[in-house]
């Protein structure tokens, strides 16, 4: 078990220095930026004092590694400084930095919980959807329905996201109304309700991740089940629903539990666009306004989010696998 | 409400359909193995792909029905099997046409050719060729501003058509067919650009890290790690934001940096796979052996690792081709990609995309966005297949 | 006698490749008795295993049975029901398989997956399953047989896993079990542990047997008669002591006669004389493993010294300190006398010609992308400069050398080749570079006998011919009483005895030499009978926890 505990630490500590590595290079990205933040957010023509006194305000003056250490620390407090939008130019004199209305994680919070709404919601209908597809096409290998799936799923990863979006709005919109094709989520409306208008984004982004769980999932079960082990198991005149049971399944968890998490990671790219398309209030549209008017606040904050996610995720899917290894869970 | 009921109707249609359908089978075969020993889910299997089918081929009568609301509600579904019908048969065609025709070796190729690849290849000849003339073949020019705006496609007058564009214009007056038409050139001339340079610089690291090792490879592996720990298309959309205000107001140098933005985010996962594909014949005897003739480093991997790596990175080429294909097409369409008024599916599928809401009176209206969406999805699919034919090949061969 | 339990008839078996159905056997009878043990011999790609598991009713993916009946006790396995099928196997005729550590699954406990099968058919509750499993495991020897059975797999040795598995496949008390070359991937001193305890357990519970390897010697000890295949295709059939002593057919007297082929031995090297390759006080390590302590020999010209040992004593570790691949931590090796940098880096091309290498894989050791004139001429060009028409008359002369028809090999690539063909490029390649010393690999373990036979020939041939000086690696104790002249023993990284062939061969030895020599099967059917007299039972089980 010792030795165990040591490999999860090491991970989790690698883990935190690639936040760190990750968060500098962010930092220093955005700050590549011709002239500086001041300049850009009064524009070419503004007078010298003034951008001389925005740039004292965000501490501009300072030298780029102390303000780094300044924005890391406000961002483990959960201050993700304020939105250039947002702000109102004259409230900069003032001194609630990072409380205000425009501050970028008022802004951000209830967006992000809106995408870790969609984000659920897709991965509870993808998910055993994708496993039991995937087992099965690794069943019946080579079989019409293993080409038909694979055909299909190859098609599904290979259109843009927004391709399968406007087909779904198309039939399940337009065609036949039987879901909104606009998904506008607000405060206090009731679950049922926010379900339902979740339910096409969602649906789009499972066609996406279904696609590519289910042939992960389906390389993974073909690889294990070419494995001696399997069968000595039929050899031993068991049924075949006890070799998947007992024998397949315990050894093919480590490769499903980082399947699904490779794949949630992914949804965090492909919400971006779906977000878009539906108009859906979450993290990933309020990333791309961002982008499209340069409030390098909010775009800062929402990358370093995404990055933490996909992180996390990756992290996860990690220390499960090395717990569900039987060789590092009984050492010699 | 209704709806579910009806689902769970069906469902149980099916599954009883099942077991009839094997307990049958077993009485008139005579018990042959074919039914003796199908499983009742192998049973349920066939009945429900035989239902799907008959759905299918009732759609498709449905959408030539005479009455316009039924007709224009499978308008899609029709085209669709169409489309499929027509892919499929000039699939065929072409494998048959390639069988015949060329030289022993590339008969021999498809002769074992799926449809699926032969498809792809087709398909990617074609858009090459479009690609390469589209100044020749498509009817007006890219950014011309013609005489009539929102004219419908389909090219029939009596339903706001014009047969002088066929696929209509769009809302200022631009063929959309010649638009989709350089689109070709614009979207898959700007993403293969961008593959090849992600390639030379990936590949030309990934060799050297695999072949040098220590410190370098430690060095460029870690970078790597941290680059790739950021999801690809939130970075590039952090660079792009950052390369705007570079370029101002230079629409042609915003495009520049995009190439280079994802041919560097792209090359982090070129550098993996060219290191991994070369570790793994950096460790071959064969290696070993030139090591100790005395070989110098340039031999080594441009005589000896590099003809034993080009199968497994052409592939790499392929899939990375798709990725980087369907970024920038991603960025297009949320608006911070290929500038207008260059041609690019990807804003034109954004630009045009409101029109999908008046499918279910004017199909034809509709379809415009739909065609510049598959366009993209088109040509994906059609790469996607040939690479899966080559891995397949490839992993066949070993065995 | 016993009434008959299998009959084989006619037995066609497909595999497909490319789409489409190729026969792989041919035609195959044969009958068993109750407690009779059929011994099926052949070279890869014989179709031996694919017979074996088509006994049970069982084909592997890609595999088909195309004709011919399968009959176990009255019922025909070919066009059974999957559910038939299923209520025999485990039960009635049980599988052990070549690789114990791939064919135990890693999840489970080796004792729940002794139970299985009884628990599983019904033959046993767990709790007696779990019992007689224990008194299985301490009838087979293994150590501490009440606690082994807790262990998962993989802490496991190789040779204790097989005999667990043998151990499973008893779990039922079958009639009928299948050994797929259950020793292929054993050293030696664990292999005849492994044999013995199956030999015993086979007998005690009269259960018949199909025992399938290529190893003659081993089956010899092992089976009542034998079945000789070839590329799918029944050569013959016969009791062991017949087939032994008055095999018929010409491929199978072949095979037995492999074994006859020995150099003599040469006179011993006078003492004063400068040795080609003198490897002083060797140490090495990997990283901070040590590997190598403190080895030394001599290599003297137109000789060939054969170092020998089991899998982990640091024979090819040796060869890579002598080529330079992994420098010594302390010690030098010196070539004529000079001594050579430790590092092959350091070394000029003159140094690197002297010492060629040919290794075990020829499949990893040739560039597939290579012709085999590019492959040969590389180093004649290399090293000797030479261009154009000399460089291809050199190749020319050097494909003759290694008996192949340079006008029909020379634009061929390796994977046109077969395995022995592809060994002799290997060599040709190394002459190419007109050495003194050539260090061969294990170069013929992964070849079949009868070739392996023909590359051990040539090597000899060219060594008269070229006063060639060579290091054999090898653990086949066979190949080095018929080509050796020195022998070198190695164990754990260090040099347990070396001196002359013929010295080596005769007592007395070092105690590691003696179990070495001794666990080597020979074609005698009582060797193993009269061995574990001689050593005594308990003795086999101490060799077992030396070596452990």
């Amino acid at each position: 078990m010792a030795s165990i505990l040591r490999i999860i630490a090491q991970r989790l500590a690698l883990g935190i220095v690639t936040l760190f590595v990750v968060s500098i290079v962010i930092f220093a990205a955005v700050n590549l930026l011709p002239g500086d933040f001041a300049q850009l957010i009064l524009g070419q023509g503004a007078t010298p004092e003034a951008v001389e006194a925005i740039r004292q305000d965000l501490g501009l003056d300072q030298p780029p590694i102390t303000r780094y250490f300044q924005w890391l620390a406000g961002a483990v407090q959960g201050d993700l400084g304020n939105s250039f939008a947002q702000a109102n130019f004259a409230s900069f004199a003032g001194t609630d930095v990072g409380t205000g209305q425009g501050s970028v994680a008022a802004q951000i919070a209830p967006r992000f919980e809106n995408t870790m709404f969609l984000a659920g919601v897709t991965a509870v209908i993808a998910v055993p959807i994708s496993i039991t597809l995937g087992v099965l096409a690794a069943l019946y290998r080579n079989s019409a329905f293993d080409r038909t799936a694979n055909i299909l799923t190859l098609s599904s990863i290979s259109s843009p996201e927004f391709f399968l979006a406007y087909i779904l709005i198309l039939f399940l919109a337009v065609l036949n109304p039987i879901l909104p094709s606009l998904s506008n989520i607000y405060d206090g409306m009731e679950l049922s309700d926010r379900f339902i208008k979740t339910l096409l984004p969602a649906l789009t982004l499972t066609l996406v991740v279904t696609a590519h769980m289910m042939r992960m999932t389906r390389a993974a079960i073909i690889n294990l089940l070419a494995s001696p082990y399997i069968e000595m198991a039929r050899l031993k005149g068991i049924s075949p629903m006890r070799v998947i049971v007992k024998h397949a399944l315990p050894n093919a968890l480590a490769p499903i539990i980082n399947v699904i998490a490779l794949n949630l990671a992914y949804l965090i790219t492909g919400v971006v666009v779906v977000e878009v398309v539906f108009v859906y209030p979450g993290i990933g549209q309020l990333f791309v306004d961002s982008v499209k008017i340069r409030d390098i606040p909010v775009v800062q904050a929402c990358c370093l989010i995404f990055a933490a996610a996909y992180i996390l995720l990756n992290l996860t899917a990690d220390i499960l696998s090395i717990i569900s290894n039987p060789r590092l869970r009984h050492p010699k | 409400m209704n709806i579910f009921i009806a689902i769970v109707l069906w469902l149980a249609a099916i599954a009883a359909a099942g077991w009839v359908f094997r307990f049958v089978g077993q009485k008139v075969t005579g018990n042959k193995p074919l039914f003796r020993d199908m499983s009742y889910g192998v049973a349920v299997g066939y009945i429900l792909a035989a239902v799907l089918l008959v759905w299918l081929g009732w759609s498709y009568v449905l959408s030539r029905s005479p009455d316009q609301t039924i007709a224009n509600k499978y308008f899609f579904l029709g085209k669709a099997v169409e489309g499929f019908l027509l892919f499929a048969a000039s699939a065929w065609a072409f494998r048959i046409f390639g069988r015949n025709v060329g030289s022993a070796g590339t008969r021999k190729l498809f002769r074992s050719m799926p449809l699926t690849a032969s498809f792809g290849i087709l398909t990617i000849i074609i858009y090459a060729i479009v690609a390469i003339f589209a100044g020749a073949i498509a009817p007006y020019g890219q950014e011309e501003i013609l005489g009539a705006a929102n004219v419908v496609p389909g090219g029939n007058p009596a339903m706001g058509g014009n047969p002088d564009y066929p696929l209509g214009t769009d809302q200022i007056g631009r063929d959309i067919l010649s638009r989709l038409i350089y689109g070709a050139q614009n979207t898959v001339g700007i993403a293969f650009a961008t593959t090849v340079l992600a390639f030379l610089i990936g590949a030309t690291l990934g060799f050297l890290a695999a072949t040098l090792g220590g410190w370098l490879d430690q060095l460029l592996s870690r970078a790597v790690d941290v680059l790739m720990a950021i999801p690809s298309l939130i970075f590039a959309l952090l660079l792009m934001t950052i390369a705007s205000a570079w370029a101002g107001s230079e629409k042609g140098l915003l495009t520049f940096y995009m190439v280079v933005i994802i041919a560097v985010i792209d090359s982090t996962r070129v550098f993996r796979l060219a290191r991994a594909v070369g570790l793994n014949i950096v460790v071959m005897d064969y290696i070993e052996a030139a090591k100790l003739r005395g070989e110098g480093m340039g031999y080594l991997i441009f005589r000896e690792i590099l003809p034993n790596a080009t199968a497994p990175l052409l592939a790499e080429f392929g899939l990375r081709f798709c990725f980087v294909f369907l970024t920038i097409a991603s960025l297009s369409f949320l608006g911070v990609g290929i500038q207008p008024p260059l041609a690019d599916w990807g804003t034109m599928v954004r630009d045009l995309a409101q029109f999908i809401n008046f499918a279910a009176f004017a199909p034809q209206v509709a379809s415009a966005p739909l065609l510049a969406a598959s366009a993209i999805a088109l040509l994906t699919v059609a790469v996607n297949f040939v690479v899966d034919w080559m891995l397949h090949k490839s992993s066949g061969l070993k065995e | 006698m016993a009434e008959q339990l299998l009959k084989v008839r006619g037995l066609k078996i497909e595999g497909r490749s490319d789409e489409t159905w190729n026969q792989i056997v041919n035609g195959v009878d044969f009958e068993l008795k109750k407690g009779e043990v059929i011994g099926l011999i052949g070279e890869s790609g014989a179709g031996k295993s694919t017979v074996g598991l088509a006994a049970m009713g069982f084909t592997r993916d890609g595999c088909r049975i195309s004709a011919g009946e399968v009959e176990f006790d009255g019922i025909n396995l070919v066009n059974a029901s999957a559910k038939v099928k299923r209520e025999l196997l485990g039960k009635r005729i049980a599988y052990v398989a070549q690789s114990a550590a791939a064919s135990f699954n890693p999840a489970h406990r080796l004792i729940d997956q002794h139970t299985e099968a009884p628990v599983q058919h019904g033959v046993m509750s767990k709790a007696e399953s779990e019992a007689d499993g224990m008194e299985l495991y301490r009838k087979l020897r293994l150590p501490d047989p009440e606690n082994i059975g807790f262990r998962y797999p993989h802490q496991v040795s190789g040779g204790q896993l097989q005999r667990a598995m043998t151990a499973m496949a008893m779990s039922t008390r079958p009639d009928l079990i299948i050994f797929d070359e259950p020793t292929t991937a054993l050293d030696v001193t664990t292999q005849i542990e492994v044999l013995a305890s199956i030999r015993e357990i086979v007998e005690e519970f009269d259960t018949a047997a199909i025992y399938i390897t290529h190893d003659l010697a081993v089956v010899a000890q092992m089976a009542d008669k034998i079945k000789v295949l070839l590329k799918g295709d029944e050569v013959e059939e016969a009791d062991t002591r017949t087939m032994l002593s008055d095999p018929k057919e010409d491929y199978t007297k072949s095979l037995w006669a492999v074994r006859s082929f020995q150099r003599p031995q040469k006179p011993y090297v006078q003492t004063g004389q400068t040795p080609v390759v003198s490897v002083s006080n060797v140490t090495a390590a990997y990283g901070k493993v040590p590997v190598l302590h403190d080895v030394s020999f001599d290599i003297h010209a137109g000789r060939t010294v054969a170092v020998v040992g089991e899998s982990g004593s640091g024979k090819s570790t040796t060869a890579r300190c002598i080529t330079g691949l992994l420098p010594p931590k302390q010690g030098h090796i010196e070539f004529d006398g000079e001594a050579l940098p430790l590092d092959y880096r350091k070394r000029n091309k003159m140094q690197l010609r002297q010492a060629q290498m040919i290794y075990q894989m020829a499949d990893t050791a040739l560039n597939p992308r290579k012709t085999i004139g590019e492959l040969i001429g590389r180093p004649v060009q290399f090293y000797m400069g030479l261009t154009g028409k000399e460089k291809r008359k050199r190749v020319d002369s050097l494909l003759e050398e290694i008996e192949l028809e340079p006008s029909v090999y020379y634009n061929r690539l390796p994977s046109e080749l077969s395995g022995g063909q592809k060994q002799r490029i290997g060599i040709a390649r190394a002459l190419a570079a007109e050495p003194k010393f050539i260090i061969c690999d294990e170069v013929t373990s992964a070849l079949d006998q009868l070739v392996a036979e023909g590359i051990l020939k040539l090597l000899a041939k060219l060594q008269d011919e070229l006063g060639l000086s060579y290091m054999f690696i090898t653990h086949d104790l066979a190949t080095v009483k018929s080509i050796a002249d020195e022998v070198v023993v190695m164990k754990d990284g260090r040099v347990v005895e070396q001196g002359p062939k013929d010295d080596m061969f005769k007592p007395p030895h070092h105690p590691y030499t003696d179990l070495l020599l001794s666990s080597v099967p020979e074609m005698d059917p009582d060797w193993l009978t009269n061995l574990l007299k001689e050593r005594g039972v308990d003795n086999i089980g101490d060799a077992a926890v030396g070596k452990m």
